[in-house]
């Protein structure tokens, strides 16, 4: 069985910047992922980010995760698999992954979780029907492979992902019919909003699917109101004349293979789902297993990147190596961390984060 | 309501403005009407006009006697929340980013747009600003009539061949 030091499995912004501070230290470090490429969501990412500029705000995804893979490849003591889906893990830290149809497994002194958050849907009649999309599958066929996911798009959802895949989907040149909002006001940033409005995209609140219409792919959506307890209002239908119905209605974090290793889990649900508990340094229950980034809860690519960080800090200190001014830089990343999560949109971080036990 | 439909009100949009004699020069109008954790406005802007404090959350405030009206901040600004207006002759000269391909040309006439999405007047694009350190979010730079000074925001996109 192949042996590892440090094994990171997700090669996101969190995987990535979690590697570069281990291998600063002179750590061995294996980064697997599943995917062809390294950068996780950032791979599709075209548009400018928010933060400041210690976090590359105003440079777009894509170019920030040029940046973080250039800092780490080539590095003599840096192993990339990628195509390797991770697909078991054990107590010992042996983890089983798949490349094609072959079964490998490699053994670690410390793992690092860092594989992210897949896409949750909603229930209604014929979401199964080809044309009913997540925004990140959507958001990946424009910009990874260049090709339209149809012409006319319903939007459902209206969190930043909603309103930055409408986005992209006009730059596209692709028809957005409307956007609708279940809850009573729109979730993102209302900057990404008005981009959107302005360009002709009605934004309406309070308001779901209903149905997809059509037999062997979408030909229309019934959309409907919903009242103060999020049911649908009879009589208040519409129909929608559109070929995609795009859901961006939240994430959930990946904890499947954490909870198979029988590490502890906690239900938050400002933080996305289920969540492993985790101590303020992303150390979790399990000895030298640790979780960063979007799977220890929903966050942003600049937080992934901290918190990744942070992680890769612990991680090189419990392996024994020796990381010069490890509570300042920690203490700095602390500090910037919560200057991220402070203001209106980080109050759903901060209660979940309070629940968890962690504000770090 | 801004909240629900992502339109701000009309208080809200006059907010932004300085007077009309201050805007015989050029000035940035920051429409960023909510705390989101973000300065590139700030750092982005050579003449120091534009402050985010220490907190990133909070709201930039601009400085209108130091904005030179340059536009640097418009192309840098994420939320793409920030325009250059200016009054010259009973016309406005804007300065917008623009995101989308193909770009207008230089003379040519498009339909301008207000905050929710309506054609409200035609104008002309005076110049067209893209370079590669503007970072692919070019700079239009269109006239209009003074009279829609507080609802002109963009430019309608010209759809490309497929
Ligand atoms: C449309 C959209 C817009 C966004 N805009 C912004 C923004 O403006 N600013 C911002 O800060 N953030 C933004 N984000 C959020 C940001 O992209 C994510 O928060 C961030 O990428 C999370 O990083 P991560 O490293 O935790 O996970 P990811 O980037 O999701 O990476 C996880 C990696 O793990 C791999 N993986 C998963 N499971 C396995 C497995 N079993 N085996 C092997 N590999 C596996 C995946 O292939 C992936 O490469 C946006 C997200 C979306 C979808
Ligand atoms: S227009 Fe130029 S001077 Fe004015 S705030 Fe923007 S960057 Fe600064
Ligand atoms: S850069 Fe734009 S979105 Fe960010 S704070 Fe400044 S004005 Fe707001």
């Amino acid at each position: 069985m192949k042996t590892t030091e440090c094994l990171i499995v997700g090669a996101g912004p969190a995987g990535m910047r979690a590697a570069k501070r281990l291998l600063d230290v002179g750590a061995e470090v294996t980064l697997i992922d599943r995917s062809d490429m390294l950068g996780g969501q950032l791979t599709k990412q075209t548009h400018m980010f928010f933060g400041s500029e210690k976090q590359h705000a105003s440079k777009r995804g894509i170019d920030i995760m040029q940046l973080m893979i250039d800092e780490i490849t080539n590095h003599p003591k840096l192993t990339v698999i990628n195509n390797a889906t991770v697909v078991a893990m054990y107590k010992d830290r042996v983890v089983g992954y798949v490349i094609g149809e072959q079964y490998h497994r490699i053994q670690a002194k410390a793992i690092v979780l860092a594989a992210g958050a897949s896409e949750k849907a909603i229930p209604f009649e014929n979401n199964d029907l080809p044309g009913v999309y997540a925004a990140g599958a959507v958001q990946t066929l424009m910009n990874v492979y260049g090709v339209k996911p149809g012409h006319k798009v319903l939007m459902v959802g209206s969190g930043n992902i909603g309103l930055i895949v409408t986005y992209q989907l006009l730059q596209a040149d692709v028809e957005v019919v409307k956007l609708i909002e279940a809850a009573d006001s729109i979730g993102g940033y209302l900057v990404h909003a008005s981009k959107i409005k302005r360009l002709g995209v009605d934004i309406e609140t309070n308001m779901s699917v209903k149905r997809a219409i059509g037999k062997d792919e979408v030909e229309a959506a019934e959309i409907w109101r919903l009242d103060e307890a999020w049911q649908g209002i009879e009589g208040t239908e519409e129909i929608i004349d559109c070929d995609v119905i795009c859901m961006a209605v939240g994430l959930a974090p990946l904890t499947e293979l954490l909870q198979q290793m029988g590490a502890k889990i906690m239900y938050v649900r400002e933080l996305g789902g289920n969540v492993p508990i985790i101590d303020k340094d992303h150390r979790t229950s399990i000895e030298r297993v640790y979780a960063c980034g979007d799977m220890a809860g929903i966050e942003e690519a600049s937080s992934a990147m901290m918190t990744g960080e942070i992680t890769g800090l612990s991680a090189a200190l419990d392996l024994g190596h020796a990381v010069e001014n490890y509570d300042q830089e920690v203490a700095r990343l602390r500090q910037e961390l919560a200057n991220l999560r402070d203001g209106p949109h980080g109050e759903k971080i901060r209660q979940g984060l309070k629940k968890l036990g962690v504000l770090s | 309501m801004i909240e629900k439909t992502g339109v701000p009100s009309a208080k809200q949009i006059a907010s932004c403005f300085p007077d009309k004699i201050t805007l015989k020069k050029p000035k940035a109008i920051i429409e960023c009407y909510k705390e989101i954790p973000c300065n590139p406005c700030d750092t982005s802007c050579p003449f120091d006009a534009i402050t985010v404090p220490e907190d990133i959350n909070v709201r930039p405030s601009i400085d209108f006697d130091k904005c030179t009206g340059c536009g640097i901040c418009v192309y840098h600004c994420p939320g793409l929340a920030i325009s250059v207006m200016q009054l010259k002759d009973g016309m406005v000269s804007m300065k917008i980013p623009y995101e989308f391909t193909p770009l207008p040309n230089q003379g040519e006439t498009v339909n301008v747009m207000n905050r929710a999405g309506d054609i409200i007047t035609p104008g002309t694009i005076t110049k067209v600003q893209h370079t590669d350190k503007m970072n692919k979010t070019a700079l239009l730079h269109v006239e209009i009539p003074e009279a829609y000074l507080y609802d002109a925001i963009t430019v309608e996109v010209k759809h490309g061949s497929e």
